[in-house]
């Protein structure tokens, strides 16, 4: 019954999905390769960047995608303060702590944004939402299509600037040795900040990608962060390579499986990928270059 | 006295604490009411998930419930108790029966004459059943699930109608409509979410479509939430079926249309049962092009009524979307104020008494005469809506409508 068309638009289906999956999980990897922690406020803070850019749209006619030029620095300050001032102080060193410091931070997120937005959903209609290339066989929306570009201009400038600055230097150095980069004159505080300010400003451009297709109410970014955590393990933590190709790869496996077992079994294929990953390459695709 | 007042309200003001915010806001507009118990007012448990999953519903639900209240309160009460006012007492069912179960509780001990409310069928089915045991009569705002009314309790009513009655008249009058066009429509695709809800109605149409001539070609279940709906699009595209019968939530289905009018799938018709968005002014309002044309039975107020039309614009007045909860809660509490005022009495006993024989007309939605059954208002119906012109319109039944099916809807 499925014609050879179905699988091809299926496939490029999973591909424009799952880049977005690969730029959340962006952010997530990169806080964990060099704080070695899992920020569970990744999705709190994924949709608080798309409440900021649904109100710039609705409030100040700012389109999502001219949005995502202010809030990635935006989101990036935030991120700094967070890690300095709250996430830092309070974990007293003990990345232990740091993990449970980000879960009460996601709470707290959370319900700040349900009792000032309430519990409505709120979406945005582009003009342009509607536009893009027909392939005949799939049509590939104009919004999906950006959101596919963004994230591999996004990857790529965090590949520069871990390999190419004096900042990704020492990020890269604090990542392998923390003491060793202590002793060299490395302010690790500044590098742990500086680092969760990149993962917060991924969220930042991601939400403003997800923003035109999606929808935002107080736990919409949850969806999108249980799949990151998955893509993140896949490609192996803290490899900026591997949650680019992990996120493709869950989105053209989620796709699939979606087709040919339907949409509620479908969540069964990611994680049935996600096992064999783990039993067949326990570092994750690309865990080895952390 | 004083110190029974003292300790409700510190218990309160504890439990406020420890639930956050969200409750303390629900605590400070109960307080009022236990403090003013002292006169002749006839007290009302308003019951609602007003926060957590269904806050939303929930909040709706309280302020048509509360909209009529003032309504009765600034007309001069319930006349025969000497013009007694309605004075409210609000609970939060917190999106959850036990949280359902605590409220009513709370209001039977603050002496209550009724409650109206709980929204959910899963929370109306508890909160009916606690309120049972204090012979204290409990309207049923929305809650559908048929066993609500089946139980053989005494004390519940349902105004509204129930599961069993919406898809009957949904499945008489989608073959109403396609007989009317000539019958253009054979082939059907349902798309529904995966628990009871979408679940229960997936199987039900399975069972009764093919007998009155429709054939299924795919039923496709999904989660809540789901993040993509274009793997979904692409396989009612490849079914291309005549219908698309959508069973799901209200941000689901927004999306599956969108995905739809996206991917340039158009069916001869989007039927919705109870959808989620299909007679939404919010979607009407954010997409009118992905809700042009859409289908639903749904509740629904009677249009042609001056009375709704002047409520429906007062609601937005407020900023608030005129959604079924609200015209819903009024009209429930409409209708324990007309029980009262023949009860001429706050006792639960003649309270129950007197909602049992209502024969209440006047009211605002598009139902036969007021009968109740084992607590199931018979006249109670549901509608046909479509969108039309950026705006919602019954097209069934005839004697309600103020529009005409638009079918197949056009490229």
């Amino acid at each position: 019954m499925l014609s050879p068309s179905i699988l091809v638009a299926a496939i490029v289906n999973g591909l424009l999905t799952g880049a977005l999956y690969a730029l959340v999980a962006l952010g997530l990897t990169l806080i964990y390769g060099v704080l070695h922690i899992i920020n569970f406020a990744h999705g709190a803070l994924l949709t608080a960047a798309m409440f900021a850019a649904y109100f710039a749209y609705r409030w100040f006619g700012i389109d999502p995608y001219l949005a995502a030029v202010v809030l990635a620095p935006a989101f990036f300050v935030i991120g700094y303060a967070l890690q300095r001032f709250i996430v830092g102080p309070t974990s007293h060193g003990d990345d232990r702590n740091m993990l449970l410091v980000t879960l009460g931070l996601a709470v707290v997120i959370e319900n700040a944004l349900l009792f000032v937005f309430r519990a409505d959903t709120r979406t945005i209609d582009l003009s342009y939402a509607l536009s893009g290339v027909d392939l005949g066989f799939a049509f590939l929306p104009l919004p999906r299509l950006i959101g596919f570009g963004v994230t591999f201009v996004v990857a790529f400038a965090l590949w520069l600037i871990l390999s190419a600055t004096d900042i990704g230097h020492a990020i890269r150095a604090v990542a392998k040795e923390k003491l060793g980069a202590e002793l060299v004159g490395i302010d690790v505080a500044h590098v742990y900040a500086v680092t969760f300010g990149l993962g917060t400003a991924c969220v930042g451009i991601a939400a403003c990608l997800l923003i035109p297709s999606y929808y935002v109410n107080p736990s919409a970014g949850n969806a999108f962060v249980l799949v990151a955590f998955t893509v993140v393990v896949l490609g192996g933590m803290g490899s900026v390579l591997g949650a680019l190709i992990g996120g493709l790869a869950i989105g053209v496996v989620e796709s699939f499986s979606s087709l040919f077992l339907g949409e509620s079994l479908g969540q069964i294929g990611i994680f049935v990928l996600f096992i064999v990953v783990l039993l067949v390459r326990p570092n994750g695709l690309f865990g080895a270059q952390a | 006295m004083s110190e029974h007042k003292l300790s409700l309200s510190r218990r309160r003001f504890l439990a406020s604490a420890a639930l956050g915010t969200a409750s303390v806001a629900t605590g400070t507009i109960a307080m009022p009411s236990i403090l003013r118990a002292a006169g002749a007012p006839v007290k009302l448990g308003v019951l609602h998930p007003v926060t957590g999953a269904l806050s939303y519903s929930g909040q709706q639900g309280r302020l048509g419930a509360t909209m009529a209240l003032e309504e009765i309160n600034a007309a001069g009460g319930i006349k025969s108790l000497g013009g007694a006012k309605i004075d409210p007492m609000l609970g939060d069912a917190q999106s959850t029966p036990e949280g359902g179960t605590s409220e009513v509780e709370k209001m039977n001990a603050a002496g209550v004459s009724c409650i109206v409310g709980g929204y959910a069928s899963s929370i109306c089915l508890a909160t009916t059943q606690a309120a049972a045991r204090y012979d204290l009569p409990y309207v049923v705002d929305v809650g559908v699930a048929d066993s609500i009314v089946t139980r053989g309790l005494k004390n519940t009513f349902r105004f509204g109608p129930g599961f069993g009655v919406i898809a009957k008249t949904a499945l008489d009058n989608l073959v109403a409509i396609n007989d009317g066009a000539g019958k253009p429509a054979k082939t059907v695709v349902i798309v529904h979410e995966d628990s009871l809800f979408g679940s229960g109605l997936a199987k039900l149409l399975n069972a009764q479509l093919p007998p009155k001539g429709f054939q299924v070609l795919d039923t496709i279940a999904h989660p809540t939430p789901t993040r993509d709906f274009n793997t979904i699009v692409l396989k009612i595209k490849a079914a291309n079926p005549d219908l698309v019968i959508p069973a799901n939530y209200y941000n689901e289905y927004v999306l599956l249309a969108r995905t739809m009018l996206q991917q340039h799938v158009r069916p001869k018709a989007i039927y919705s049962i109870l959808g989620g968005a299909a007679s939404s002014y919010k979607f009407v309002k954010d997409f009118p092009d992905a809700a042009k044309y859409i289908m639903d039975c749904n509740h629904w107020f009677n249009p042609l009524s001056a009375k709704a039309q002047a409520l429906k614009k007062q609601v937005e007045a407020k900023g608030q979307f005129f959604t079924y909860e609200v015209y819903l809660n009024y009209s429930c509490v409409g209708l324990i104020a007309d029980a009262l005022e023949r009860a001429a009495s706050a006792d639960r006993a003649k309270v129950t008494a007197a909602l049992a024989g209502s024969t209440w007309s006047g009211h605002i939605m598009p139902y036969g005469p007021t009968k109740f059954v084992n607590g199931q208002n018979q006249g109670a119906a549901p509608c046909n809506t479509q969108v039309q012109d950026n705006d919602i319109k019954v097209i069934l039944p005839k004697e309600f409508a103020n529009g005409k099916p638009i079918f197949p809807m056009p490229a």
